[in-house]
């Protein structure tokens, strides 16, 4: 189209030559002429007469492809940076008007900046306009040219036009840089006391922007607010509104000095509600809403936490709520901003009722913007006004079927937020049946707020495992990590439920084996109570008849299905080996036992060759192993949230670590750490080979399995020197290799997980060969810093531990540094170093926190 | 709620950070911004309002809740929304806190939208692409340093005429 375009302005100049050619002249002028017609051709050869602005956004238009375009594009990008290059004055107008068009279709046109300046330095108005325009568009903040640009702003400021000095605000108005604004500010601002309504208007606002820019310029523009709000003009008042709020809140001095325009504030917006018809303002019949809205604003920025502005303007919110005609939109725009300024302010209760009744009437309303609206409002209020709000709970519950996600997830939210004692059952089926029928996206959110809500305000413990059981069922895949352990938690506690809930877990399990919480749940329960399960203890309900090898047959399925995680095949091995001892068909579950420690699932393994020695090396003890687990302590405290599942998936035996007090017990210092090992007084399970008394010994061996399951899941990577054995029992007679300790001790990883990593290095204080000097080395590969960084540990009560203050606590990502601390354990007795880790720090915002059992120590750092 | 990773400079409280019309083919009839973004940062920016704005239909709010980068190296995250509403082939987009008046700035856009009409006498997408200067001066009579300058249809429009004598 451009050459075909070229070609046509070719012919016209040539016939033109044709017709200079054959007029009649004298030789002179013929010569002359023909300079003339040289110079013309030279000039129009390079640059014909560009192609006008609307010729081509049609051509561009026709482009069918993108290639199509751009190759046009580029085409006319040539033409235009010849004919800047040619300092042609005629068209630039219309070449940076073309390139701006180009620039909008999201090419690149900043060629074109120093020529936005020259139009803007012209004298023709349409130039100017093009020339700010682009300065608009195509200058930031960050162009040298504002010097330039500076210096014609400023000169257009002055100007005779009203027109060109309200192009110039407009232009400083949306891209003056603080360099600029601190220049011009002073015209701004004389600007601002003119007349002249229309430049009063721009001028506030490009004082907004000056103000906003650099703040330290705010008090310049204090002596022209003085009669702001006299004004009779809408605009100015409007505009001057947002200058006072702008002000306002930037500054609190000036939000002194303003609050005595509270009395005027309220005139203005009396006159506005109580004027008539005022054509030119009018919106639906409501008189200038925007600016209704602004002073709402403002009145509740000037009346926040300040009781006598608060009083002053209690009256008029009052007035506005109740006399502003709601059937459009418009209305309840000055309806919604009232509401904010109640909630906001130091308003009356009686008011402040009105406002949560105009939000509730508002979840009754047609419009979705409205509805949403409304729900997002009351969510901010419910803690303050809880009980207005739960007069409308059953509107925010019918909520909850929007069509529209957003409301649908305020409206979960705040059903949530308004759960009680009282209405618990009524909410919980309205929240369990949404979490039936809703989308995947909620259901993880939907089910931890059940979750939570259940175990605050649970009726009675039948109803909180029955609605937990509803949820598992129900959205099972969705449940996050840290319900399991839970779950598994409340089960135990509620020892007259054990026969119930196990009938009711094997019979999810039979019809469904693909939730895997679910199925984790439903294998620790029949782990630990499958003897209620196949005597038919039930009260709660029918007992089913089922047989040992039924709950086996079940239980083995579980291994061996594809929908089972590995995390899941562990619970399942650990319930068939735990019905050793509550089954009488133990040669199954050997059989089952032994298969497995030659699995190909590391864990697996180790699990089945741990329980196969149980059955060989250590019968004896299998039965107090294995007893059930005793009633935990209740740590109400830690909601479901506050445990971090750091890495479920290394940690197959979660039932068992899970019931280590450890795990549950929300630990702060290091002392806590202590209490944690007291009782589990290592030394005389290490020195002795084989326990003499194995039932009474049951407890501490719990912990110990616990003990070991954590070794299993936590201990760190396998290229450490593993001094510890590898089967928890043997462990017990295994003797120190080593004696030398003047060699140099190697370095060992004590905890690597989630891209943390925790080295310690040792040496030996020299005056006391007793001390262990032992210096952490945090680092962490992440892309995030780890912040408000942690490190405790503890050790059994032979040793003592003192530890210095870290290097620092944030642990900067990318390897990028480390963070060190010194530990100094004296150990007298010389006895195999172990000690519980406790981590705690916040992660890309979220906090972490991880327990870990070190006890690989190389034997030269406690000999 | 989408996730724009972009480097919204930690600049002042601004009620709105851009003004954005496009068709529904995601082309851009206009775009106004009252915050400082590199070219390729606007691209993206529109390419991802596009995104989330197209997809919804009726039933859904005229507002999108995005969050964004406030600055790069601070890693803040903030909270912002789309206001828009759809004109035959036309979304007009208002970007602004998350704070601010919802239904309010709706109706800004009406009047936005009431004002170009009565302009442009029954304007169309067309109107918008072959006169796209002038609807920037539409703007920059009712929007200034990001927020609304006049609301009055009859005094835009006087304005606006005499802006056309003057050529």
């Amino acid at each position: 189209m451009c050459s075909c375009y070229y070609s046509s302005v070719w012919l016209h100049v040539n016939t033109g030559e044709c017709n200079l050619a054959s007029k009649h002249v004298p030789l002179q002028y013929l010569i002359t002429l023909h300079w003339f017609e040289t110079l013309f051709l030279c000039v129009f050869q390079r640059m014909p007469a560009p192609i006008r602005l609307r010729e081509l956004i049609r051509t561009i238009r026709t482009a069918r492809t993108q290639a199509e375009e751009r190759e046009m594009i580029q085409k006319e990008c040539a033409a235009i940076r010849s004919s800047f290059r040619e300092e042609d004055n005629t068209y630039r107008c219309r070449n940076v008007a073309k390139l701006l068009y180009m620039h909008m279709l999201g090419y690149p046109a900043h060629f074109g900046q120093l020529e936005c300046l020259k139009l803007i330095a012209s004298q023709k108005f349409t130039d100017k306009r093009i020339g700010y325009l682009g300065a608009m568009l195509l200058l930031d903040e960050r162009q040298d040219v504002h010097l330039l640009m500076t210096n014609c702003i400023k000169n257009d400021l002055n100007h005779s036009t009203q027109y060109v000095q309200g192009l110039a605000l407009c232009t400083l108005g949306c891209m003056g840089s603080s360099e600029m604004c601190r220049d011009l500010a002073g015209e701004v601002e004389k600007l601002l006391k003119t007349s002249n309504s229309y430049l009063r208007k721009k001028a506030a606002l490009c004082a907004v922007h000056v103000i906003r820019k650099v703040p330290e310029l705010m008090e310049m523009f204090l002596p022209a607010t003085k009669n702001l709000l006299s004004e009779k003009n809408h605009g100015v008042l409007h505009t001057s509104v947002v200058l006072l709020t702008e002000m306002c809140e930037r500054s609190p001095d000036m939000l002194l000095h303003f609050r005595k325009l509270v009395p005027q504030l309220v005139r203005i917006l009396k006159n506005l509600i109580m004027s008539g018809y005022s054509p030119e303002h009018d919106v639906s019949g409501i008189s200038d809403p925007f600016l209704q809205v602004r002073i709402l604003r403002l009145l509740r920025i000037l009346g926040r936490s300040d009781d006598d502005s608060s009083e002053a303007m209690n009256d008029i919110l009052a007035q506005v709520a109740t006399n502003t005609e709601t059937s459009k939109n418009v209305g309840n725009a000055i309806l919604y901003e009232t509401v904010l300024t109640i909630m906001d302010i130091k308003s009356e209760s009686g008011l402040r009722v009105l406002a949560i009744n105009i939000l509730g009437r508002f979840l009754l309303n047609n419009d979705k913007n409205i509805r949403y609206v409304a729900l997002t409002s009351l969510l901010k209020t419910v803690q303050t006004d809880h009980n207005a709000v739960q007069r409308h709970r059953s509107t925010i519950v019918d909520c909850l079927k929007d069509l529209d996600v957003s409301i649908k997830r305020r409206a979960m939210e705040l059903s949530f937020a308004l759960v009680n004692g009282n209405n618990i059952r009524g909410m919980m089926k309205e929240l369990l049946y949404f979490l039936d029928s809703c989308d995947p996206e909620f259901k993880a959110d939907c089910a931890s707020g059940v979750f939570l809500a259940a175990e605050k305000y649970a009726p009675s413990k039948r109803w909180h495992i029955d609605t937990i059981m509803r949820v598992l069922t129900t959205a099972g895949s969705y449940v996050r990590d840290d319900s399991v352990p839970n779950l598994i938690q409340l089960i135990t506690n509620s020892v007259e439920m054990h026969a119930y809930t196990v009938q009711r877990l094997y019979k999810a399990l039979l019809d469904d084996i693909s939730q895997q919480p679910l199925v984790q749940v439903s294998s620790w329960c029949i782990g630990e109570y499958g003897d209620l399960l196949v005597s038919g203890q039930c009260e709660e309900e029918e007992p089913i008849q089922v047989t040992e090898d039924e709950v086996l047959d079940v239980l083995e399925g579980l291994l061996v299905s594809n929908l089972s995680t590995p995390v899941t095949r562990g619970y399942s091995l650990t319930a068939i080996m735990k019905l050793s001892t509550r089954f009488s068909s133990v040669n199954r579950i050997k059989k089952v036992v032994s298969i497995y420690s030659s699995s190909i699932d590391v864990e697996l393994q180790q699990r089945a060759v741990e329980y196969n020695a149980l059955f060989k090396k250590y019968d004896h003890m299998r039965p107090a192993l294995l007893e059930r687990m005793p009633i935990m302590e209740k740590t109400a405290s830690n909601g479901p949230t506050e445990i971090m599942q750091t890495n479920g998936e290394t940690e197959p035996s979660v039932p068992d670590t899970k019931h280590l007090p450890l795990v549950t017990q929300p630990a702060n210092q290091a002392n806590d750490l202590l209490d944690l090992l007291g009782g589990n007084d290592v030394v005389p399970v290490i020195q002795t080979t084989l326990p003499t008394k194995p039932a009474s010994a049951g407890g501490e061996l719990l912990d110990l399995l616990g003990d070991l399951s954590l070794s299993g899941g936590l201990a760190p990577a396998p290229s450490v020197p593993v001094s510890q054995p590898p089967f928890l029992l043997d462990g017990l007679s295994s003797q120190p290799l080593f004696n030398d300790t003047s060699a140099a001790i190697p370095p060992m990883t004590a905890y690597s997980k989630n891209g943390l990593k925790i080295e310690f290095t040792f040496e030996r204080a020299n005056p006391n060969p007793n001390i262990a000097v032992i210096t952490i080395h945090a680092t962490n590969t992440t892309e995030a810093d780890m912040t408000e960084f942690v490190f405790q540990a503890a050790v059994p009560k032979t040793f003592q531990l003192q530890l210095l203050s870290p290097s620092s606590n944030i642990v900067p990502a990318l390897n990028q540094g480390s963070v060190t601390q010194v530990i100094r354990v004296l150990n007298p007795q010389k006895q195999q170093l172990r000690m519980r880790v406790k981590l705690t720090y916040t992660h890309k915002g979220s906090p972490v926190q991880d327990l870990a059992e070190v006890n690989n120590f190389p034997p030269q750092s406690w000999q | 709620i989408t996730f724009l990773t972009l480097n919204f400079l930690s600049s002042p409280a601004i009620q709105i950070r851009f003004i954005l019309i496009q068709n529904r083919a995601g082309k851009t009839r206009l775009a106004k911004w009252y915050m400082q973004f590199d070219d390729d940062e606007k691209q993206k920016l529109i390419e991802e309002v596009h995104a989330v704005v197209t997809v919804r239909d009726a039933k859904h709010t005229n507002f999108v809740e995005v969050r964004l980068y406030a600055c790069l190296s601070c890693l803040q995250f903030r909270n912002f929304k789309i206001i828009y509403r759809r004109y035959a082939g036309l979304y007009f987009c208002i970007c602004v806190d998350v704070t601010d008046n919802n239904l309010a700035y709706l109706e800004g856009i009406h009047n936005f939208v009431e004002v170009l009409n009565e302009y442009f006498h029954n304007v169309c997408e067309l109107d918008l692409v072959f006169n796209f200067y002038k609807v920037y001066t539409v703007v920059d009579e009712m929007f200034l340093a990001g927020e609304i300058r006049e609301t009055s249809q009859t005094k835009v429009l006087k304005q606006l005429l005499m802006l056309q004598s003057l050529e």
